[in-house]
């Protein structure tokens, strides 16, 4: 009832009919936006924003191309907009061996990117199924992967990031694997508090008494009770996820050195956060927002897909 | 497979039905030897007040009991002459929809939220009948016209939050019915109501029973809305049937304390301002269920033999059973306080 309705004829003062005989105050201007305009840009700024550092990571480095080990000591240290040496514009400046900051930025979207939707789908779909499975059948199952999930929260990653990177080398695919096994268990629990409180609730009975087994239970009772949450956290998730491959990477326990990722980038430039501010901040900039719109396109996700929240 | 009408068995007998639940003051028997019989096409009413077990009964019949802190420790529940107890649940959800289905108290936690009505009836046709889509939805609306949803075909796109209550529990019932079952189990279905719904939810329950011909048990707590609607009653009290029989019987003369102590402490519309005439005390709890018959704490006519000999289910008059030692003087009506 936001877009403009008038209030006037509503409360039911009497309505005096104006000279274009529309009822008093009905083409008055709406004073807010409307709410379903409001709403639409929450889905469609962050959705923009998210394809944009899609297509950065994806097409970027085929346009402007990253060589890791191309130095060049006269460049070094340029604030953004600088004219470099060979006559390219530095758009966000370079670091301090003269390398352009914006492919490697675009170069460590990619990483970035990757290591955290493989992440969180290797993560999500493991502790969902392991926690839905757990508070449907309850009972010892229940018991041995709950105790294993508290192990593995207690267990310091970083810890964990050593002796994966020890044992296997380090690689995206072995920071994918740390990430995964340390995120799991947060995913594997709201799946099982969730399903503990809808596998018993009378719709699922109620579709029992129709003759429900209970594979269909959790598809068509259990899922969709346990997606809204997990979509919740999957965007808190996301975030500290890219944040904790820039650690590892940080350590050296991530991502080879060679690969920028948004974590590297911003660590190699902590040391000069006095004098070239551009070199951590840009990168760190990058991320924030990146992390800022997942966070608001889950929240729109969510609350879009609940009936409960939506009006017609 | 399908038993002819009228049977010379019953649909369902539960017998002798005992179970335990583990709770955390420890195992507390929630149903202590429950027993009664509905025929086909025949309206059993289950009477009783909050605790006394008639939720859990019904939901051992369907096999809804919680895994683990349920036990069914004692008795059978037998439908059509097949032992249910004794098969894995499996067995009971091949029976359920296409032979017994259950209306439950609260519509609204007896729809999946996140689900359209006509989806969720749909589903039924498409998973047990292996229906099209198309088809499926068809049923579902015409489900919903059965139940008398105006507009069904509009309104099968609705969620259940944007149903009134009255309309939803229509929702639940066409859902039940939907694959026309033999026997339908509705548990307290009007009692999240309000009365001119309730009325017309008990209308909607008898025409569709008598047209369907199934067999419905009814349960309540509510004396007044079963009158019209069921054949017979049985009154549960502290986890037992105490007294059982055909309506009007039962109503006109009841052989059990409890039964009289109930139908005493129905407001008479003809006397106005009346006192009412309540039955003292509250209802013993199942962690420390009384030695002896359960109500006798209560009872106006209990003497030494209720404190220590539990009585059992016994023929009073034809059709007529109750669990009552002194059940022929309660049905002749003696003035008990007098007696005692």
């Amino acid at each position: 009832m936001s877009d403009g309705v008038p209030g006037s004829a509503v409360l039911g003062t009497p309505v005096v009919p104006t000279g274009d005989g529309r009822p008093d105050g009905a083409d008055a201007p709406p004073v807010v936006v409307p709410r379903r305009r409001r709403r639409r840009l929450r889905l469609w700024i962050p959705l923009g924003v998210i394809a944009a550092y899609l297509v950065a990571g994806v097409i970027g480095p085929l346009i402007a191309r990253y060589d890791p080990i191309a130095t060049s000591v006269a460049d070094r240290l340029l604030p953004p907009g600088s004219r470099m040496s060979d006559g390219g514009l530095a758009l966000l400046g370079t670091d301090q061996v003269g390398r352009d900051l914006l492919p490697q930025i675009m170069q460590g979207a990619r990483i970035s990117l990757l290591v955290g939707a493989a992440t969180l789908l290797l993560a999500g779909t493991v502790g969902a199924a392991l926690g839905i499975l757990c508070g449907y059948l309850g009972g010892a199952v229940d018991a041995t992967v709950m105790r294993l999930a508290d192990i593995q929260l207690a267990f310091p990653s970083i810890l964990l990031a050593v002796f994966v990177a020890g044992v296997l080398g380090s690689s995206v695919t072995n920071v994918v694997l740390t990430l995964s096994i340390t995120t799991w268990p947060i995913f594997a629990r709201v799946a099982r508090a969730q399903t503990l409180a809808t596998r018993s609730r009378d719709f699922a009975n109620a579709a029992r008494t129709l003759g429900a087994g209970p594979w269909h239970v959790v598809r068509h009772c259990v899922l969709p009770a346990v997606a809204g949450p997990l979509l919740v956290i999957a965007t808190v998730q996301l975030g500290f996820v890219i944040v904790a491959e820039a650690s590892l990477s940080f350590l050296s326990l991530g991502i080879p050195a060679g690969t920028p990722s948004w974590g590297t980038t911003i660590a190699n430039g902590r040391d000069y956060l006095a004098s070239a501010w551009w070199i951590a901040t840009l990168p760190g900039l990058a991320l924030a927002v990146f992390v800022v719109c997942v966070g608001v396109l889950g929240d729109e996700l969510r609350d879009r897909s609940d009936p409960n929240l939506s009006t017609r | 497979m399908v038993a002819p009408p009228h049977a010379p068995h019953p649909l369902l007998t539960v017998d002798d039905l005992v179970v335990s639940f583990d709770g955390p003051l420890g195992t507390y028997r929630a149903l202590n030897g429950v027993s009664f019989q509905v025929g086909a096409g025949e309206t059993l009413a289950i009477l009783g007040e909050s605790g006394s077990g008639k939720s859990v009964t019904v939901r051992a019949v369907m096999a809804l009991l919680p895994r683990h802190s349920a036990t069914i420790e004692r008795g059978t529940i037998r439908y059509d002459g097949e032992e249910l107890s004794a098969l894995p649940v499996r067995r009971t959800r091949e029976l359920s929809a296409t032979e017994m289905a259950m209306v439950f108290q609260d519509s609204l936690t007896a729809l999946n939220p996140v689900v359209r009505v006509g989806q969720q009836i749909a589903e039924l046709f498409r998973v047990r009948q292996r229906t099209s889509r198309r088809e499926a939805w068809r049923r579902a609306v015409a489900g919903l016209e059965r139940v008398g949803i105006p507009n069904a075909a509009r309104r099968a796109h609705d969620y259940p939050h944007q149903f009134s209550g009255g309309m939803r529990q229509r929702v639940v019932i066409a859902m039940a019915l939907a694959l026309r079952p033999r026997l339908l189990i509705a548990d307290e279905p009007t009692t999240a109501l309000d009365v001119t719904v309730q009325a017309q939810i008990m209308d909607l329950l008898r025409e569709l029973r008598e047209a369907d011909g199934m067999a419905m048990i009814l349960i309540t707590h509510d004396l007044g809305v079963v009158a019209d609607v069921a054949d017979r009653v049985a009154v549960m009290y502290a986890g037992t049937v105490v007294e059982s029989g055909p309506l009007r019987t039962v109503y006109d003369a009841p052989a059990h304390p409890y039964t009289r102590g109930l139908m005493a402490s129905v407001p008479a519309p003809d006397r106005p301002g009346e006192r009412l005439t309540p039955i003292e005390g509250m209802p013993p709890s199942p962690l420390a269920t009384p030695a002896g018959c359960p109500f006798h704490p209560r009872c106006p006519v209990a003497r030494a033999a209720c404190r220590t000999d539990r009585p059992v289910l016994r023929v009073v008059a034809t059709g007529h059973e109750a669990a009552c030692h002194y059940a022929e003087e309660v049905m002749a009506g003696v003035d008990v306080r007098g007696a005692a």
